[in-house]
């Protein structure tokens, strides 16, 4: 059996998930706070990126699992069973991915590499011309002619997966539909056609076959060849890209995480109570606050660093080690991050407080402590909500700005914001060097775009201001 | 040439689409002749506002205009193009709000506002337009107006903003001046004043005026003619007189009967059971018909015609002529019947003495106190067991912030707060807490004063919770229940939310949240003046009902004399943080002594043309509590003020055991 290696921000995420959980029991017994997400569940656009951010979800929980995987037979020695490598769910699902590793620089679905080299043919002659590469494409008998028909065929072949695929969950969902609803199936698919659903099915199963036809055509190139090309040292690009995508998630979520329970605590009590409670939190917001965060950020990495070059003995694995500095990313950008949240809620409560039904809660002689966690608490519930959903795009973004300077992730870890770092030599080269932005950017930018429509949905949703009326 | 200004034909203006829409109006006709006031009668959500602006063509996005037809003089205002729509807007038609706070920008002065209305609809080239705007301010009566022009809105007084905005709908010179519930938002002495001025200007320009309103008071005081809505119809149109010494229908009716007043002291208020039916469907019968008491069969089923029994009257009802036939009243309405202002023992179940509530002015960088609001500045009173006092005066005398010292929400500066041998002021801790379950309070607004995101059940129970009391979960549960019956709701209540029900429902609950604790001393603070006449009946009857059975003691804030009249054995005059007269109701009501009673109870619209007394208007609005007057507080708007008045406060004078005025007249 591997051995199950938890690491801090696993032990997190899967913290986040239990709450996420916890709160949708909640939520589905309480109408008022199930109404609002039921108004997002109606949201065609919500709803679209709500599939997209479901597959960056799906991808970043198989990358949180980790484990030591056994060693074979033949290395293994008394006590010592397992490899000291540390790797995830993911790295297992694309080992085709991660261990065809090129030379060096390839373009995407290329055969040969991109930098010419002394090649020593058959007859013992140097030529200097562009290797043929060693995974990619490799099944080639000649490029030249083959290529085209190949890459095709692949696609096509990925596609008719793909469409079988979809034929069959969209076959299972609507099947479950028309059970529930106590139609006929083809009755289901009608309603689902003309968009007559409550729920937007149709967008969601467009959204989910294109989603679909991407994964299978991606799986069936990429084994074949490099889909996104290669890097420096040879490896594929797509994976790199993959194994981003918890890192930017990551920060995204548990960031949020983090802060929050400042950012309540804080700002409710310096609402609800006044007084000097009130003057000391604001002063240590605006304090904290006017401190430029990138500063902060950096001075508080630089000091990790030292500390783990000075214990280096403390961590087990390079990944371990990486991981602790993530978390700590995610601390430090929490701290700087809580004001705007804080200040939010010391607004709201200052109103809230001043209600009648606070107030006719002192006359009943009811706790400070109860009429915060029964009054104040659930009706600031939206603000933290929408800021939450608001807040994780720009933190994803904000990782890759940090990683560009130097003080983001461990630069052996995977992120969008390191592979854009190492691309500003690539750019720089001649002939240039363009995938490894091109496919940071892309998936950066599908993932903030639908979390920022689906932030969109969920603040419709919530905003007292734009309900009603309809 | 007819003498008839707005002709409105079979108007129906509804709200949404799809499946049902809501039918605000429903097929309305109304005539308004040139020079007369025409007021439009009836409660929250009836459809009154939706006309006004169904005449304006400023109808919310969710709204359209159906059917039907709108005559301005000759013109068609349905069929005019947009861009001369807005030439009728402000010019032949002036409309002014409820709220004149958020009518006006705060960012931009007075001048520049109303220099802007007349720059588009009274664009003489040869004119000046500043001087035009210091002549439009100078005819609402606004002093000093070169001064005035510069200002900002936020350095005028709500009834001067009210001017403000009269001043901008006159600019164009308006034939029709629509006024939308312009003097609910102010203060009697306030809405007098501006009352007053309306009906001036329209006998100075001979324009005609369209009045919204909900207070049968104010259409007693200044309306020519009145139609009731109900429901999105006009239900009754008559003469002002007529209306008032015979109405027909029987909504009109219920409603005279609902207004509590002297002469309903000993009884019941008449209620209108039920509400409004929903309007987002066809009726196939009359709308009133499920809380009529007067209903026959043929109401359920037929549509009524409108019935034109006179010139200029007609009523929507089966009731050939209304139903004067039986304006007795069932009954059993009067069964209720209390025994009067008997004299209980005199043993104060609360005295206050005293007290005074400043809330310090901080300023500068360092926040040092430069002054104090004195928003209470010395009150004493005292309430016995088993009677209600009332506290009345203008917003803003501190009468809220009484009851809420008293509650010891707000501390007191200084004064004493004895309730039944204790000092509440000093009372700490659990002490305190434990003794909050005698004296409990009822807001203003049921809807805020209510956790939206608690069921019904959790709010009652949290009052028993927090003091201990109601035992195990399923005796709590059978209590709540029990409150809920006590206080006229089904049982089935608990398990809802708030917004589930209507306003007076939700004061109802409020209710019974307050009782659930089993107080002796309710402070009411304005409980019914954010409800509708029929509904306030209904909250009104409750709480007598309640003090009978309860023996409960309640500090009624109001300032709606009507309700003083009906419900309180003593009242409290208030006047900048200070009482300035206190007595018996038949005393102070009577008999005022004090001039600033005097003359707040002669700003009180009143129905019977008989009963009004002579209106004294006072000037300019009351001062900043952060700086009251020397002297007397009264004395820059006194009528009767002397030179000693401005030397010092009076002291109280005792006329009789229970009565004491504050003023130097009554000094020998």
């Amino acid at each position: 059996m591997p051995e199950l290696v938890v690491l801090w921000t696993d032990a997190l995420i899967f913290l986040l998930i239990a709450l996420v959980l916890l709160f949708g029991r909640l939520a589905a017994s309480r109408e008022h706070l199930r109404a609002p997400w039921r108004t997002v569940a109606r949201s065609r656009m919500g709803m679209g990126a709500l599939v997209v951010l479901g597959v960056y979800v799906l991808i970043g929980v198989t990358d949180s699992i980790h484990y030591k995987p056994l060693l074979p037979e033949a290395e293994r020695s008394a006590g010592v069973m397992h490899s000291n490598e540390v790797q995830s769910l993911l790295d297992y699902l694309l080992t085709p991915l991660r261990e065809q590793q090129e030379k060096t620089y390839s373009a995407p679905l290329a055969t040969h590499l991109y930098s010419k080299e002394n090649i020593e043919q058959a007859d013992g002659q140097m030529v200097r011309d562009y290797p043929r590469l060693k995974y990619g494409g490799a099944h080639l008998q000649d490029p030249q002619q083959d290529w085209a028909a190949d890459v095709a065929w692949t696609a096509i072949i990925g596609a008719q997966e793909a469409l079988l695929a979809w034929l069959l969950v969209v076959g299972i969902i609507t099947a479950w539909l028309a059970h529930r609803a106590g139609r006929s199936f083809f009755q289901q698919c009608q309603q689902i056609l003309y968009s007559r659903t409550e729920v937007p099915w149709r967008v969601i199963f467009i959204m989910l076959g294109i989603v679909l036809l991407a994964a299978f055509t991606a799986a069936n190139l990429g084994v074949k060849y490099h889909l996104l090309g290669t890097d420096k040292v040879g490896e594929d690009v797509l994976y790199q890209t993959l194994k981003s995508v918890r890192t930017g998630l990551v920060i995204g979520t548990l960031t949020t995480l983090i802060m929050l329970p400042a950012a309540i605590l804080m700002g409710i009590m310096a609402g609800y109570f006044r007084g000097w409670v009130d003057d000391v939190i604001q002063y240590i917001y605006t304090t904290l606050s006017s401190i430029p965060g990138v500063l902060l950020i950096a001075a508080a990495i630089l000091m990790l660093h030292v500390y783990m070059n000075n214990h280096a003995d403390e961590f087990a694995s390079l990944v371990e080690r990486a991981d602790l500095r993530l978390l700590f990313l995610c601390i430090i950008l929490g701290i700087t991050s809580w004001t705007g949240l804080c200040r939010l809620l010391r607004g709201e409560t200052l109103k809230l407080r001043e209600l009648d039904y606070v107030q006719a809660a002192q006359a009943f002689g009811v706790s400070h402590f109860t009429i915060i966690i029964r009054h104040i608490l659930p009706n600031v519930l939206h603000i933290v909500m929408i800021s939450v959903v608001l807040d994780f795009s720009g933190l994803v973004l904000a990782e890759a700005v940090l990683s560009y300077v130097n003080i983001g992730v461990d630069p052996t870890m995977n992120s969008w914001g390191n592979m854009i770092n190492s691309a500003r030599l690539e750019m720089a080269r001649e002939p240039i060097v363009w995938w490894s932005l091109m496919a940071a950017l892309i998936f950066m930018f599908t993932l903030v775009l639908a979390a920022n429509l689906f932030s969109d949905a969920v603040r419709d949703a919530f905003d007292p201001r734009l309900r009603g009326g309809k | 040439m007819s003498d008839v200004l707005l002709r409105i034909k079979n108007l129906k203006t509804w709200l949404g689409t799809g499946a049902s829409p809501v039918r605000a109006i429903d097929g309305i006709d109304l005539e308004i002749k040139k020079g007369e006031t025409f007021a439009l009668l009836g409660e929250s959500g009836c459809g009154k506002s939706m006309t006004a602006l169904s005449i304006m063509r400023l109808l919310p996005p969710v709204g359209r205009i159906v059917d039907g037809s709108i005559h301005l003089g000759e013109t068609s205002l349905l069929d005019l193009p947009e861009n001369r729509m807005r030439n009728e807007r402000g010019g032949r038609m002036g409309m002014i709000f409820q709220e004149p706070m958020t009518s006006l920008n705060p960012v931009l002065t007075v001048g520049t506002q109303i220099a802007e209305a007349v720059c588009i609809h009274d664009a003489d080239p040869q004119q000046d337009i500043k001087a035009r705007v210091v002549e439009l301010l100078k005819e609402v009566g606004i002093p000093d107006p070169e001064q005035r022009f510069s200002e900002y809105p936020h350095q005028l007084s709500g009834g001067m903003k009210q001017r403000v905005m009269i001043a901008m709908a006159l600019a164009g010179r308006p034939q029709l001046l629509i006024a939308d519930e312009p003097t609910t938002a102010l203060d009697v002495t306030i809405q007098a004043q501006v009352l007053a001025l309306m009906k001036q200007l329209q006998q100075e320009s001979g324009m005609a005026i369209l009045l919204i309103t909900h207070d049968l008071g104010v259409v007693a005081e200044v309306a020519d003619r009145v139609a009731v809505m109900y429901a999105g119809q006009i239900v009754e149109t008559a003469p002002c007189k007529a209306f008032f010494q015979t109405p027909r229908h029987p909504y009109s009716r219920k409603l005279f009967q609902s207004i509590p007043g002297r002469d309903k002291r000993s009884e019941r208020l008449a209620v209108i059971e039920g509400t409004v039916p929903p309007l987002d469907q066809a009726f196939s019968g009359c709308r009133f018909a499920g809380r009529c008491d007067v209903v026959m069969a043929i109401c359920h089923h037929q549509i009524p015609q409108w019935d034109q029994y006179a010139e200029g009257q007609g009523v929507l009802c089966h009731l050939q002529g209304g139903a004067e036939a039986t304006v007795e009243p069932p009954a059993s309405v009067k069964e209720h019947a209390v025994a009067a202002v008997e004299k209980s023992p005199p043993t104060p179940l609360l005295s206050v003495d005293g007290l005074k509530v400043y809330f310090p002015i901080h300023k500068g960088i360092f926040k040092r106190v430069v002054g104090h609001v004195r928003a209470v500045d010395g009150v004493s009173l005292e309430i016995p067991v088993g009677q209600t006092l009332a506290v009345v005066g203008e917003s803003g005398c501190g009468k809220t912030t009484v009851g809420k010292a008293i509650l010891q929400l707000i501390k007191p500066t200084a004064g004493q707060v004895r309730f039944d041998h204790d000092e509440l002021t000093q009372l700490r801790g659990e002490a305190l807490r434990r003794r909050r379950a005698d004296l409990q309070i009822i807001f203003q607004d049921p809807m805020a004063s209510m956790n939206p995101r608690m069921l019904v059940h959790n709010i009652i129970e949290e009052g028993m919770l927090a003091q201990g009391i109601g035992g195990q979960a399923a005796e709590r549960r059978m209590r709540i229940e029990q409150l809920l019956e006590q206080v006229g709701l089904p049982a089935s209540a608990a398990d809802r939310y708030p917004h589930e029900f209507s306003g007076g429902q939700r004061q109802r609950i409020c209710v019974a949240r307050a009782l659930a604790v089993e107080p002796r001393l309710i402070i009411c603070d304005e409980p019914t003046s954010a409800l509708d006449v029929s509904v306030q009946a209904q909250i009104l009857n409750l709480l007598q009902a309640l003090q009978q059975q309860l023996g409960l003691s309640y500090l009624f804030i109001t300032h709606d004399i009507a309700v003083v009249d009906y419900l309180a054995h003593e009242v409290a005059v208030m006047y900048l943080g200070r009482i300035v007269e206190r007595g018996t109701v038949a005393e102070v009501l009577d008999d005022p002594q004090h001039p600033y009673t005097q003359a707040l109870l002669s700003a009180v619209p009143v129905i019977e043309q008989a009963g009004r007394r002579k209106r004294i208007y006072l000037q300019g609005d009351m001062p900043s509590p952060a700086n009251p007057p020397v002297g007397c507080y009264f004395h820059p708007r006194c009528p009767q003020a002397m030179d000693r008045c401005q030397k010092s406060y009076p002291k109280a004078i005792v006329l009789s055991e229970t009565r004491s005025v504050s003023c130097l007249l009554l000094e020998k």
